[in-house]
């Protein structure tokens, strides 16, 4: 019974949320229907179409449909169909269905309640051998956003985990990410999930749970360890839009796993003359541990190098990065010509590429560098794709290339787009800092465009100039002096701020000019801009520190005007000048310095590129383009300076039957091992009575066992064990359900929402086994055994294993006057079989009996399981005969279900035959209790007295078969059985036949 | 990944929504809008805005804003690719993409947007899975869905391609007349300087393929000489190994067109411009009055005649009128986009296209200091203007002999002529 217990624990404790998230969330769906329904404008409209879904005809539910998806598709509101809608939910029309899917997904979330009658549905399209419905069934299951589903869809998401067809698969993926969206307290479920996913060999599914899990578990890098190299081999064959996710997240992965491939040369560019002289330290650092790339370094950056000639951009750009970020330095350059061949692509494409290439062209000029020409603006570029051609071209300014550059900006300045001829000027003012060569060509080129007709062109100048001239102001008087003559006429606020502040700075090389600008502009003060006045404030200070002669009265009055200014930081400004420079009683220490403080010389601006500060960002992300940390996005760490372990890549290739059982099942069975001898030696009588018969045994350890259950059950699930499985199954499961209310509340809850959970698709719906007395058969006599005795029998419950096995239970005996040592099963066969041994018996003392559990996958057929026992000396082989009513599982369903069901098994998956029957089975209770002895199936209740109805699902394969006894006058009855396996439903036919005929 | 998506005509009218998550109110699009009021042209919104809580990715394109609304971290390009497979897969079902074509056909337009993301991420964008899935609209199956009242649009199983390896190819093609067929195209694009040299020059070329054969052959096209060929990228068709080491191109073909390939020609190789172009533009300081006299030419064509030239010029916005006379074709200039149209159509040797007159000005406006740039197209039949030529293609798989083309056509790219 323990591991009932245990599946029914998972659960209740996965369906606990949902009932309280459903019962909260009530209300607030009522509510929002409400308001929609207020809001809704197209009232009459609506009601023809209900009308039309409500009809008989096919093609007027389908054109009604069309019709709504085209209201959803405006935006219209069209929640107040919902409950025609779902009706349609099943219907046998795809189209129709897919645009009831369209539907539903879209108002769900408003409708929680009337969404609910479709669960079923879908669950039921979970189970279709239709691979594309059982897909299309998850992804609507899932993209349905109603808490109260919750444990639905991760039982939905684990079962297709697992399903044969790759597509479905994926969609679990997908669904993986809807579910964590919906409710990420079921995180860790889905990690499993995740986990299990990751190992997924398919192409189609690498791409979308690598996406799961970049959005579920980034941090979880322990993860892809073991994926790593099957992921990179796999990445040429994956779908191009999985290719991204997957380069993307290996970036990351591979900066926390591998060393830096930068850090050698990065030593020779900039130590290498010191390296070579004395540094013998620093020599011997480099020597002592040459830099070797890690193989699987190496390997990422081979195989994603192909996808450089991906024809999606996208892919492109992920490699590109990708080298960016983890290629030595030497090797980066191979990138760049498959950059400059998506500059051919969609204008959109060429802003992203763009921005990149401007990252990295200011690292790396050289990689951009012979490709100077494919950044030429052409006149019919967007205007956001010349600035950043523009800021490429200034990037890529060197000593050699300047010429060509400004010959190219001059036709720039000329362009009839003035806002970017403004860009130009900046630029060029960029490239005159930056290489100091060509600054008085600049210059001079810049003071020519002073008398251009256009004003933004001419404010740009005057600004560029301003910069420029400060970083070498020595003999540029006359440029001054041509600026001052610009006042008159320029407008620009910025402009005419930075004359003033130029004229002011060099007022001592202008001396004749200075005090008449200062009069111009104090007869404006009035009429400029904030920027202007303060310029003007401080043109005023400094002349009245060095020529106050002529500028006292004017400054004064300037000093006045800006007192009474509207503006409270022109008023603080005069206030701050005032004291400081002219000199009264109170004036401080300070107007002493004011000249020095006023007149300082100021260290000249820096033109720096726009996209200085970008490489803070992985290239090619959201957060690069904006230039701000966009939400959710995952920093790339820097390289490790210790290498963390390579071996966590490694595989060990496994079978895969072995690799099934491998983590956790080793575990529980050791633990069961465990309880099952700590109960044995708790139970004193069971140690001393040593019964040969192993039911006694079963009986005195239960009735121990259930006075124990009281704290076993509140202390948590696992502890019944194996022992006790023996001891009456219904009377265990009421008490069960009393201790366990979360089971009864789902299942109460599932009667009162009124969906009809389809019964025969998950783990859910098994049921308990029908009580039958156990029977026992021998595997192993005592005579040939050579003491040893073994027998077993069929416990009737799940396996823990594994769901596909059938749990079998072992007693052993030691008829022996030795103890025996060390039994374990040995060899086991035939290899369609896959067996779960039990943990080695390390001792069994003489006249003691043990019971251990086995896992046994029969592959739903009858055929034997052969193994050998071991001794530490002998070995014996022995075979597991199953009865094929032992291959089964109880499940409970309802009449209707069933006769569906049935319907559906016609044909050659029915088999019958006509029997007499006992006339003591005529009355129900014996028939039951008859068919239930021989085969482990459920009763279905039924609403005739003559017709019994018995329906289980093997355990290996979980196709469902389905028994029905009709009895007929003359202690006669029909006996159907109904099952995809046809084998094994002419077997059990048979076994029924003889256990019903029989008195 | 993707949240949603709306469709935007340039007039600011939000077409079509579609959302794969939870629903985003539209007025989210209020923030384009904003951008498109501050810049000049649809063509100027920038592409990525973001907004308080999303961001917005945006495509423009046949005069329609595709909308991309986006919550989290997510490579730009990844979106705006699949927004322009989106916008292509539209064209290919209802052959324009336009915001009639989308309002006519908007439930196949529901299912495509369905099928091709779940949850955001692309499912199917594989032109040949999506047929198979729901099938294009046509006129016959239009007509026979009204008489019989409807047979299904959508097809009721995973189709072939989705699993296998060869996503671009469905099984079961079958044809009666085999034939494949492959056209070279190659684009210049080029910038002249005043004086008629080259400033920049160099030659994109594609290889686009109607392939329609039966079954699963699988094809090798082989150049005469692949040397001139410097980048490529492929259709994921294309085994990259075999052109790796043999330089040849070994696909099983998508059914269908499809673009097999683009190139970019080796840089070193001197690009052939195939027409000079004298132009005076200029415009006189008194008067408010210009002058325009240009005169195209055949230069290099190899002995081939250029056809449909055409000549564009942007002029500047103070140009009231032009009054023009031309000895060829026709010229048209449209006052309101100040665009001048000059459709020459065949290139002669003997007689040199020539167009001249004057331009009147707006009085009183400042004379433009720049001269307009001239856009030019052209295409030659028959020419690749790299030289590059297709040695052969042989098929394999397959026993039947299909019937095989190559054509090649040179055209102007971005082919401007500053003045």
């Amino acid at each position: 019974m323990s591991t009932n217990n245990l599946s029914y624990n998972e659960q209740g404790g996965g369906a606990e949320p949902a009932v309280e998230l459903g019962q909260e969330s009530t209300p607030t769906a009522s509510g929002s229907t409400a308001a929609a329904g207020l809001f809704s404008t197209d009232f009459k409209k609506n009601e023809d179409l209900k009308e039309m879904l409500e009809s008989n005809k096919e093609s007027l539910k389908l054109e009604a449909m069309k019709r709504i998806v085209g209201l959803i598709a405006k935006g219209k509101n069209a929640s107040e169909l919902f409950p025609a809608v779902v009706k349609n939910v099943a219907s046998k029309n795809i189209e129709l269905k897919k645009l009831v899917y369209v539907y539903l997904v879209r108002y769900a979330e408003e409708q929680q309640d009337l969404a609910l009658l479709s669960i079923s549905t879908f669950q039921r399209a979970l189970k279709d051998p239709n691979q594309l419905i059982r897909a299309s069934a998850l992804r609507v299951l899932s993209s349905i956003r109603v808490p109260i589903i919750v444990p639905i869809m991760m039982l939905a998401i684990k079962e297709a985990a697992t399903d044969l067809s790759p597509y479905v698969r994926k969609t679990a993926a997908h669904a993986i990410q809807k579910l964590y969206s919906l409710d990420p307290e079921q995180k860790e479920h889905l990690i499993e999930v995740i986990d299990k996913l990751l190992k997924d060999k398919s192409t189609l599914v690498a791409g979308s749970v690598v996406m799961a899990f970049e959005e579920v578990c980034p941090d979880r890098i322990d993860l892809i360890h073991k994926n790593y190299r099957k992921l990179c081999n796999l990445l040429v064959d994956v779908e191009e839009w999985g290719q991204v996710v997957i380069i993307t997240m290996l970036t990351r992965y591979a900066r926390t796993q591998f060393l830096s491939p930068w850090r050698e040369d990065a030593l020779f560019d900039e130590n290498s003359e010191k390296a070579f002289y004395d540094s013998d330290v620093e020599k011997e650092k480099a020597d002592s541990k040459p830099y070797m790339m890690d193989p699987d370094h190496r390997l990422l950056l081979r195989n994603t190098k192909p996808l450089l000639q991906s024809r999606n951009t996208a892919v492109v750009m992920a490699v590109a990065q990708l080298y960016w970020h983890l290629a030595p330095k030497q090797e980066v350059s191979i990138v760049t010509k498959s950059l400059v061949r998506l500059l051919r692509s969609h204008r959109e494409v060429q802003y992203i590429v763009l921005q990149n290439i401007a990252t990295m062209s200011i690292q790396r000029k050289g990689m951009f560098e012979p490709f100077l020409k494919s950044f030429y603006v052409r006149s019919t570029d967007a205007t956001h794709i010349k600035t950043l051609k523009l800021e490429i071209l200034t990037n890529l300014a060197t000593e050699a290339n300047i010429s060509t550059i400004l010959r190219e900006f001059q036709t720039y300045v000329k362009s009839q787009d003035k806002q970017f001829a403004a860009t130009t000027i900046q630029a060029i003012g960029r490239c005159a800092t930056n290489i100091s060569e060509i600054t008085d060509t600049c210059l001079n080129g810049l003071v020519l465009l002073l008398s251009n007709r256009d004003e933004t062109v001419v404010a740009e100048c005057v600004v560029v100039i301003k910069k420029l001239l400060q970083t070498q102001p020595s003999q540029h008087s006359d440029i001054i002096k041509h600026m001052a003559k610009l006042l008159d006429n320029i407008t620009v606020p910025m402009a005419r701020a930075s004359i003033l502040w130029l004229i002011g700075e060099y007022c001592e090389r202008v001396p004749k000019i200075a005090p008449d600008v200062l009069r111009k502009v104090a007869k404006s003060f009035t009429s400029e801009e904030d920027i202007v006045k303060l310029q003007t404030l401080n043109l005023a200070a400094k002349l009245y520190l060095t020529n106050s002669k002529q500028t006292k009265l004017l400054t004064q009055y300037i000093l006045n005007l800006g007192k009474y200014d509207q503006n409270y930081d022109i008023r603080d400004r005069t206030r701050f000048l005032r004291q400081l420079i002219v000199p009264n009683e109170k004036s401080g220490a300070l107007s002493k310095y004011a000249k020095r403080i006023l007149l300082a010389s100021k260290p000249a601006p820096v033109l720096e590129s726009a996209f200085k500060d970008r490489d803070r960002f992985q290239l090619g992300t959201l957060s690069h383009t904006l230039n701000a940390k966009a939400s959710g996005y995952l920093e790339l760490s820097d390289w490790p300076t210790v290498a963390p372990d390579q071996s966590v890549r490694n595989v060990e290739v496994m079978e895969p039957q072995s690799l099934e059982r491998q983590p956790s099942t080793r575990g529980s069975d050791l633990f069961a091992y465990h309880l099952l001898v700590l109960l044995c030696s708790d139970s004193d009588d069971a140690k001393e009575k040593k019964r040969p018969k192993p039911k006694l045994d079963s009986v005195s350890s239960h009735s121990k066992a259930s006075s124990s259950s009281d704290n076993t059950a509140s202390s948590g699930s696992e502890s019944e064990e194996d022992t006790d499985s023996d001891s009456e199954p219904e009377q265990k499961k009421k008490k069960k359900l009393s201790s366990k209310p979360q089971v009864r509340q789902i299942l109460s809850f599932a009667l009162n929402c009124g969906c009809k959970m389809c019964l025969c698709v998950t783990a859910f719906q098994v049921s308990s086994p029908v009580f039958v007395p156990p029977k026992s058969h021998e595997l192993l006599h005592r005579m040939s055994g050579k003491g040893l005795a073994v027998s077993y029998h069929f416990p009737r419950q799940p396996c823990a294993y594994s769901h596909r096995m059938v749990s079998v239970q072992l007693t052993l005996t030691n008829g022996r006057d030795q103890p025996l040592e060390d039994i374990c099963v040995g060899e086991a066969g035939p290899p369609g079989i896959a067996i779960h041994r039990f943990a080695t018996i390390e001792r069994l003392q003489p006249e003691a009996s043990i019971t251990v559990s086995m896992g046994i996958d029969f592959n739903d057929s009858t055929q034997a399981a052969n193994f050998q026992l071991c001794t530490k000396t002998d070995q014996f082989s022995v075979s597991i005969q199953p009865a094929v009513g032992e291959l089964l599982m109880p499940v409970t369903m309802t009449e209707q279900d069933f006769l569906k069901e049935q319907g559906q098994l016609t044909g050659m998956n029915e088999s019958s035959v006509t029997i007499t029957i006992a006339p003591d089975s005529m009355s129900s209770q014996p028939v039951g209790r008859k068919v239930v002895s021989v085969a482990n199936m459920g009763v279905v209740p039924s609403s005739q007295n003559s017709i019994h109805r018995f329906a289980a699902k093997t355990v290996s394969s979980g196709s469902l078969v389905l028994s029905s006894v009709v009895l007929q006058e003359a202690s006669t009855a029909k006996l159907v059985v109904n099952t995809e396996k046809t084998v094994l439903g002419s077997v059990l036919l048979r076994e029924l036949k003889t256990a019903l005929s029989q008195g | 990944m993707i949240h949603s998506l709306f469709l935007v005509s340039t007039a600011g009218h939000i077409f079509l929504e579609k959302h794969w998550k939870s629903v985003i109110s539209r007025s989210v699009c209020d923030y384009l809008f904003e951008a498109q009021g501050k810049a000049s042209a649809p063509e100027n919104v920038p592409p990525v805005i973001a907004t308080p809580h999303h961001y917005l990715i945006s495509v423009y394109r046949d005069r329609i804003f595709f909308v991309a609304v986006i919550q989290t971290e997510v490579p730009p390009l990844f979106v705006i690719e699949f927004l322009h497979r989106v916008a292509e897969t539209f064209q290919d079902y209802f052959g324009e993409c336009s915001e009639a074509s989308i309002k006519d056909n908007v439930v196949i337009v529901y299912e495509l947007l369905e099928e091709m993301l779940d949850n955001g991420f692309p499912l199917a964008t594989e032109a040949n899975i999506l047929k198979e899935m729901i099938k294009p609209p046509t006129i016959l199956r239009s007509v026979v869905n009204t008489i019989t009242g409807g047979s299904s649009n959508v097809g009721g199983t995973l189709p072939t391609g989705q699993l296998s390896n060869i996503p671009w190819r469905r099984t079961g093609v079958k044809y009666t007349n085999n034939e494949a067929y492959f056209d070279v195209v190659e684009e210049i694009d080029a910038i002249l300087d005043k004086s008629g040299t080259v400033v920049f020059a160099e030659i994109q070329g594609v290889i686009d393929a109607c392939v329609k054969l039966s079954g699963m052959p699988d094809l090798t096209l082989s150049f005469v000489n692949p040397r001139l060929l410097d980048d490529v990228s492929f259709h994921p068709c294309v085994r990259f190994k075999r052109w790796e080491a043999e330089r040849v191109l070994s696909f099983i073909p998508p059914d269908g067109n499809f673009r097999l390939m683009s190139y970019h020609v080796n840089a070193q190789n001197l690009v052939a411009i195939p027409v000079y172009v004298k132009q005076n533009v200029s415009f006189f300081e008194t008067g408010s009055s210009g002058r325009l006299d240009i005169t195209v030419g055949p230069k290099q064509t190899m002995g081939k005649t250029i056809e449909d030239v055409v000549i564009t010029v942007h002029m500047p916005k103070v140009v009231l009128n032009a009054n023009l006379t031309t000895n060829q074709g026709t010229s048209t200039y449209d006052p309101v986009t100040k665009v001048l149209v000059w459709d020459i159509g065949k290139l002669n040797q003997q007689k040199v296209p020539n167009l001249k007159g004057s331009l009147s000005l707006q009085s009183g406006a400042p004379r433009p200091d720049e001269n307009p740039t001239l856009n030019i197209d052209l295409r030659i039949q028959q020419l690749a203007i790299s030289g590059l030529k297709v040695n052969r293609l042989n098929m394999f798989g397959e026993k039947y002999k299909p019937f095989k083309g190559v054509k090649y056509v040179t055209k102007a790219g971005k082919f401007q002529v500053r003045t």
